[in-house]
């Protein structure tokens, strides 16, 4: 196909010398030679070789490769963990108005106070549905969370004389818990699965038992990975207090249970949101997000500076927003600034949108949307190719197993995946969590409606059918996207992650 | 939908959860709103700040009021780019892992290092990152920081070190720049990585490849902190020795946003590309031998490593990424340059427009490149407070970070920023200083000192 061939080039390879987009302000100042405000040996010879295209074929080039991604906006993408519900347009709206998006992060507070007033807001906000009472905005991701809650781990221990070197994280846990575990100078210490999906209790209480004073922290996600909620958590957070540990909450699964159960209330010290999955920032295909951490009593000294603060104003005075910077407790600064605003921004007019009741729904639609795709996929031939690898009623996500499609029909996940491609689906997670084997994690968000679910899987029982009679076309897939099967080894062996220019 | 799970109702579904810790209330959360009405609540408070629209903004300190060109919101803001996530089937991404490709071209140009990633969270967590990786590459935990290092970098660094039990060194300025000196006294074989910004914090251009001599007799690693704005005329830290280039991305497509989200960029030699962090997309065939790209080396990243991972980090900026790198097509090679002409000429034109003003001096004579630091004869806050009356946001107090200039004022400058403007900055910050020293007869007593009112 012709437009696909020609999107292949890269802004680089469209470049012509001479061509150009930008205008640039006449700056009316003295054209003095450069070499005389700059030490020429601090000057550059030629400038960086960027392209040299006019604005339509920027335009132009842009458009094309946008066909060449698929999205959200486009159709299904139940991809597990992810949380790929509807980003609304006016979220984007708002984040742009001039106000917002024009704002200096530098700004005095005095004349910031709609911006520190929304992130107090929002602080609140999660906060309530954390069941927690202190919130920091300042990380830019869930692991960037996730690395706070565990410097404030830290910070928590030495300020009672402890150095503790264990974090305990069950082996279903997501990829960031341990490489965040590791950043922050900690072990890791996997913990089993039981047979209904749960943290196994006997064997967390066998790690505990191995040296409790050396237990930092549990890292959890409840629901966990597996889409189960742990029921027993209770004991779980008693077990770890009890040894002096702090209890972490993963909240990338957030969505399950928005409104009506909250980690704080089940015992957790430190929790991680992702504004980009329960709270609809849009995923950008890969970022921005914020993973904002909202803690109890006990780690508050601790959060990172700044914090937005409310203080009461004097007489006759409104409140006046403020970042406090004085905090000697504190481990400190995450990043530059206060945040990721413009997500705060979005998340915030989202948390307004819904409302106390709306976000309650919204979960509860996510986990009804969940266990009736589950339903249908239990039935036919997916129930007996691809069974639940825990079969109970699940929150907003489920997983399924692909051994005996594997076994049977010589199709593993990576295949139905693919092959999934040609019907204009995204396929769910595979290969997670990493107890399952031939993993295919499904989460479909309370923003689907039925017909969507239906398709899906119906998709599903036609490719299985179709392998039935001939698994090579599983194998091959797919055949409409616009390049296929690509060869990742290579891409690893011998890696080419620049254009080379001349 | 009910029947086919089996269940009467969602509340049996949430029946796993055991009945002590459901929420027996509403959140108390306001109730949902309209679209209209959500939208007036938040223009609301958006009426109370005071933007780079209705200010002449001055301020800078690692993120700048560039002029961000229409394309960039038309192509960042379609579906295909906004609504996907990490293109983990690459397949239906070539898109986004094409111009993630693109960027990774674009800002190894820049840097003149030969590797780029796809980006990561924004600047100072970039230079926590680079510490986290030297501290691999050397088996070394020493790291030695120039002051001129952005205070929110180093104190993201220091509070990251803590985590991965390193120390850091901190090397004192020197009528600007990093004390030559002091640094090669304080680099040795224990250090992992010396620290440098160039433009550093004030303004000045460092001698990168001089001071990075010290790095390279005891095999440190070199880390060059720099502004995307200023390569089109600068020495890129590849041609000065520096091993990682990095630095905060929001000047290159990105809003001012109070501080987020932008992106960080992050450069290195060959050597370091199985150590880098963050996505990075190579180039490949697929199976009928058409050109295709995908997320390579990915035996670094958390998803597949996890604790021997180079880096935990999942979500980066992939849209702010792209918001660069259009912007970067649009300048092109000459209007990157051109662009970074102007910023020094205009900026040596402020500064000395500036100097000639009554009550104002150089904090420093180093060549600047697009900021410079000054020294106001009267407390900096109330300087800047009358300077805000008149609608000009007259520049950064560096006061907090730097108690050594307590009335230093940061001016930075961009395109968007005219000659009148300039001259307007000079009169009024002239007036505030003069006020403030009384030579009016200014009666100030209704202030308060530069903090909250």
């Amino acid at each position: 196909m012709k437009v696909q061939d020609e999107a292949v080039l890269t802004i680089f390879e469209r470049s012509k010398a001479g061509r150009r987009a930008a205008v640039l302000p006449v700056a009316e100042v003295p054209e003095t030679p450069l070499e005389e405000l700059i030490p020429a040996e601090l000057l550059r010879d030629e400038p960086p070789r960027l392209p040299e295209v006019s604005e339509p074929e920027i335009v132009r080039h842009y458009n094309r490769l946008s066909r060449r991604n698929f999205d959200l906006d486009t159709g299904f993408y139940p991809l597990g963990s992810c949380t790929m519900k509807h980003n609304p347009r006016l979220n984007e709206r708002v984040a742009a108005l001039p106000g917002h998006a024009r704002l200096h992060p530098a700004q005095d507070p005095k004349r910031a106070q709609g911006a520190l007033e929304l992130m107090w807001l929002l602080q609140e906000s999660l906060a309530e549905i954390c069941g927690l009472p202190h919130v920091s905005l300042q990380p830019s991701a869930g692991s960037h969370g996730e690395l706070a809650g565990l410097l404030l781990t830290r910070a928590f221990h030495a300020e009672r004389g402890e150095e503790r070197t264990k974090v305990l994280a069950p082996d279903t846990s997501h990829g960031t818990n341990p490489a965040s575990v590791a950043m922050a100078g900690y072990e890791v210490v996997k913990v089993a699965t039981n047979e209904r999906g749960g943290v196994e209790i006997d064997d967390l209480r066998a790690k505990i038992d191995e040296d409790p004073g050396q237990v930092a922290c549990l890292m959890l996600t409840n629901p966990n990975t597996l889409g189960l909620f742990d029921e027993n958590i209770a004991e779980i957070a008693a077990l770890i207090h009890e040894a002096g540990g702090t209890l972490y909450y993963d909240g990338a699964n957030l969505n399950a249970v928005m409104g009506h159960s909250r980690p704080g209330d089940m015992g957790f010290d430190i929790v991680h949101v992702n504004l980009h999955k329960s709270f609809s920032q849009p995923h950008g295909g890969g970022g921005p997000g914020a993973g904002p951490i909202a803690v109890s009593e006990r780690i508050e000294p601790f959060l990172p500076k700044p914090q937005v603060v409310r203080r009461e104003g004097g007489s006759g005075n409104g409140p006046f927003f403020d970042l406090d910077l004085e905090r000697p407790k504190s481990i400190g600064r995450l990043r530059g600034f206060q945040g990721n605003f413009g997500v705060f921004v979005r998340s915030y007019a989202y948390i307004l949108s819904l409302g106390a009741d709306g976000l309650a729904e919204a979960s509860e639609t996510a986990v009804l949307n969940a266990n009736y795709l589950k339903a249908r996929l239990a039935e036919g031939r997916a129930g007996k190719r691809l069974p639940i690898a825990f079969d109970r009623h699940c929150m907003h996500e489920f997983v399924l197993s692909g051994k005996p499609m594997k076994k049977e029909l010589g199709l593993a996940t990576l295949d139905l995946a693919k092959r999934l491609l040609d019907f204009g689906f995204h396929p769910p997670t595979v290969y997670f969590p990493l107890l399952v084997e031939e993993a295919l994690m499904v989460e479909p968000t309370e923003t689907e409606i039925k017909e969507s679910l239906d398709a899906f899987a119906d998709a599903i029982e036609q490719i299985l059918a179709e392998a039935e009679d001939d698994p090579e076309v599983a194998k091959q897939a797919p055949y409409t996207t616009p390049v296929r099967r690509l060869d990742e080894v290579k891409a690893t062996r011998k890696p080419v992650v620049r254009q080379a220019l001349d | 939908m009910l029947a086919a799970i089996g269940v009467e109702s969602v509340d049996e579904l949430f029946e796993q959860v055991p009945g002590e810790l459901r929420l027996d209330r509403p959140l108390a959360l306001p109730e949902g709103m309209s679209e209209a009405e959500v939208y007036e609540r938040l223009a609301a408070l958006a009426a109370r700040n005071a933007d780079a629209e209705s200010e002449v903004c001055f301020v800078g300190a690692g993120m700048y009021d560039h002029y961000v060109p229409a394309i960039v919101d038309a192509i960042t803001q379609r579906s295909e780019f906004l609504t996907p996530y990490t293109p983990y089937q690459p397949e239906i991404s070539q898109g986004g892992l094409q111009v993630m490709f693109e960027f990774q071209t674009a800002m190894s140009e820049l840097t003149g290092l030969p590797v780029s990633n796809a980006g990561l969270y924004e600047g100072p967590s970039s230079v926590a990152s680079a510490g986290y990786l030297a501290m691999a590459a050397t088996g070394r935990r020493r790291f030695v920081v120039s002051r001129g290092l952005h205070p929110h970098s180093r104190e993201t660094l220091a509070t990251y070190a803590v985590g991965y039990g390193a120390e850091v060194v901190e090397v004192g300025l020197s009528n600007g720049t990093t004390d030559a000196a002091e640094l090669a006294q304080a680099v040795d074989d224990e250090t992992a990585a010396v620290f440098l910004q160039s433009p550093n914090f004030l303004g000045a251009v460092e001698r990168v490849e001089a001071l990075g001599a010290a790095a390279k007799e005891y095999g440190a690693l070199l880390v060059v902190a720099c502004d995307p704005m200023t390569l089109g005329v600068l020495k890129p830290p590849g041609e000065q020795g520096a091993d990682i280039a990095l630095g905060e991305g929001q000047p290159l497509g990105n809003r001012l946003d109070f501080g987020g989200p932008s992106f960080g960029f992050f450069c290195a030699t060959e050597e370091l590309i199985r150590r880098m962090p963050g996505r990075i997309a190579g180039e490949t065939d697929d199976v009928d031998g058409r050109r295709g790209f995908v997320l390579a080396l990915q035996t670094r990243e958390q998803h597949i490593r996890r604790e021997k991972a180079t880096h935990n980090i999942c979500t980066a900026q992939a849209l702010n990424a792209l918001a660069a790198m259009v912007h970067l097509a649009w300048l092109g090679r000459e209007g990157y340059r051109e662009l970074g002409e102007l910023l020094v000429r205009s900026t040596a034109y402020a500064r000395e427009r500036l100097a000639s003003v009554e009550g104002i001096e150089l904090l420093h004579e180093a060549p600047v490149a697009r900021e410079f630091a000054i020294h106001v004869d009267a407390p900096a806050g109330r300087v800047l407070e009358r300077c805000a009356e008149r609608g000009i946001a007259a520049g950064y107090p560096l006061g907090h970070d730097y108690p050594e200039y307590e009335d230093g004022l940061l001016v930075a400058i961009t395109e968007r920023r005219t000659k009148a403007q300039i001259d307007e900055l000079a009169e009024v910050l002239g007036a505030a200083i003069a006020a403030e020293a009384g030579e009016f007869g200014v009666d100030m007593t209704h202030k308060s000192p530069g903090g909250i009112a």
